[in-house]
């Protein structure tokens, strides 16, 4: 009996051994939003980065408001987030060095096809929200502290409306996807991403109400967590990676991204732009 | 309901092409799982054991506690060895977060308080006199345990079982520790969670199927050692 239990825990230490030893490799911890993983694109550039720097990046897909708080803590090495607000802030604070601008897409309205807010064609996007408060038609919100999540609390500013504990708003908590199930289900109304939008679009019953407004833009910055803050964080990992996202041939691949299987982009490079630039 | 048919097309699709991506995620479910149970065989046997057969004051209390750790939830277990794992955490130094070995952690945590607590009632609903008579035959304490332990067969099997169950089929601590790395950390029920937030029902429906059948396989393989000699 004895014997066994020794023997399990000499197994079990070895393993730890082998694991932290393979660690040894040169690893980054790319934390990002969901939004990367699910469309494919990190599948896409991964592994010609892998191949091409011999690190290997471990990618935890996480909402933009927990990707920047585990940077926060140092366990993270470089960020690919949209939250434009909350990355100035994290920048500001120190946490983070070299934010650089790799691409964006758009959000849009989603909602039922019948569409009982009258919202089809409306051209602000704060406008659209005021209208669906008023008529107090159901509108399923993320609530995870997402980019997603943080410009719907935007435009809600926007229109001067305080939706919280109203009884036609109601929030999930759930990623991109599934929020997307839900309010196809409850025939209700929500603000998504494009590419998760299109990447679902055959299982749901939703229809794009409302584009193009300048707020709903959809900016993905890559940004390096600072060194001096956290030593045990890996500054030349990060920075390879960082240069690697706006690099030419990364965003040659982005503008083609998605292409061939939605028949229209999901992301436009934005490398060497500014904020200020886009949506014009 | 189309839908159900089309992942069970698939599923069998992906195992007769031996589509190397499950195959891999397959086999480090297998792995992963496979390890934490044996750990926590030894962690749950050696202490289900020693707390059923020692008197002590408080000892209610301790086995509710092991009943309790039973219905522990996967993403706190998770959420605590994460803590624990952080490269600025207490254990950090091993630098283990998001690799298999701190998947085979978390499940062994969730694993060995079920095999503990099923050891438990198995050693305790023996005979309280086939200890005195084992003693009696001039048996050291170590062969006692030993005699003890072939005799509740069955129901440790079950814990066997029940543990391997707890664990192939969680997902919420694999996640938060492994981080459904490609290739890397990703298995079965992560894969699915993953698949289903990217609206390929047909893909997670076929991973469910194919977890479902290691299961069976698995539960076969021990069911078989089992009932092999029923007690007369």
């Amino acid at each position: 009996m004895k014997k066994w239990v020794w023997t399990g825990f000499s197994i079990f230490f070895f393993l730890l051994l082998i694991s932290s030893l393979c660690n040894a490799q040169k690893t980054i911890l790319l934390s990002t939003t969901t939004s990367t993983q699910d469309s494919g694109l990190l599948d896409v550039l991964l592994p010609v980065f892998e191949k091409k720097t011999s690190y290997f990046v471990k990618t935890i897909a996480v909402g933009s408001g927990q990707a920047m708080a585990m940077g926060q803590k140092g366990e993270a090495d470089v960020l690919l987030v949209h939250s434009p607000a909350a990355e100035k802030k994290f920048v500001a604070e120190g946490y983070g060095i070299n934010r650089r601008i790799v691409m964006h897409n758009d959000f849009i309205i989603v909602g039922p096809p019948t569409d009982s807010a009258k919202i089809k064609g409306v051209k602000l996007a704060s406008e659209a929200f005021k209208k669906i408060a008023s008529t107090q038609a159901l509108f399923l919100s993320r609530s995870d502290k997402s980019g997603t999540h943080t410009k719907e609390m935007d435009i809600w500013k926007a229109a001067g409306i305080k939706p919280d504990g109203e009884k036609w708003y109601q929030q999930t908590g759930l990623g991109m996807g599934q929020n997307l199930n839900v309010t196809s289900e409850k025939k209700g109304y929500t603000l998504t991403d494009r590419g998760t939008y299109l990447a679902l679009k055959k299982n749901l019953g939703l229809d794009i109400l409302v584009e193009g407004d300048a707020i709903l833009l959809n900016i993905y910055h890559v940004i390096e967590v600072n060194p001096a803050k956290w030593p045990k964080v890996n500054a030349t990992g990060a920075k390879a990676f960082a240069d690697f996202m706006v690099s030419k041939e990364t965003q040659e691949v982005i503008k083609t991204f998605g292409v061939e299987k939605f028949g229209s982009p999901l992301f436009f490079p934005d490398a060497g732009k500014k904020e200020e630039e886009l949506g014009k | 309901m189309a839908l159900i048919f089309e992942g069970i097309k698939k599923a069998f699709w992906l195992l007769i092409t031996f589509d190397p991506e499950v195959m891999r995620i397959t086999f480090l479910s297998l792995q992963v799982s496979g390890i934490a149970t044996l750990i926590s065989l030894f962690i749950g046997i050696s202490i289900g054991v020693t707390v059923a057969l020692s008197r002590f004051t408080g000892k209610r209390i301790v086995v509710s506690f092991i009943n309790t750790g039973m219905a522990l939830p996967p993403v706190v277990v998770g959420l605590f060895v994460t803590i624990f794992l952080w490269r600025n955490g207490p254990l950090g130094f091993f630098g283990i977060l998001y690799t298999p070995v701190a998947m085979i952690i978390a499940q062994t945590v969730i694993a060995s308080p079920i095999v503990m607590g099923i050891t438990l009632a198995a050693i305790q609903q023996l005979p309280q006199k086939l200890r005195l008579q084992i003693l009696a035959l001039g048996a050291t304490r170590l062969q006692m345990v030993w005699i003890l332990i072939k005799e509740a067969k069955l129901p440790l099997l079950a814990a066997v079982m029940a543990g391997f169950g707890g664990v192939i089929s969680e997902v919420g601590a694999s996640i938060t520790v492994g981080g459904n790395i490609k290739g890397y950390s990703r298995v079965l029920t992560t894969a699915t969670v993953m698949e289903t937030s990217r609206g390929n029902f047909d893909i997670a429906i076929a991973l469910g199927i194919i977890l479902l059948l290691l299961a069976y396989f698995i539960n076969l393989i021990l069911t078989q050692i089992q009932q092999r000699e029923r007690p007369r």
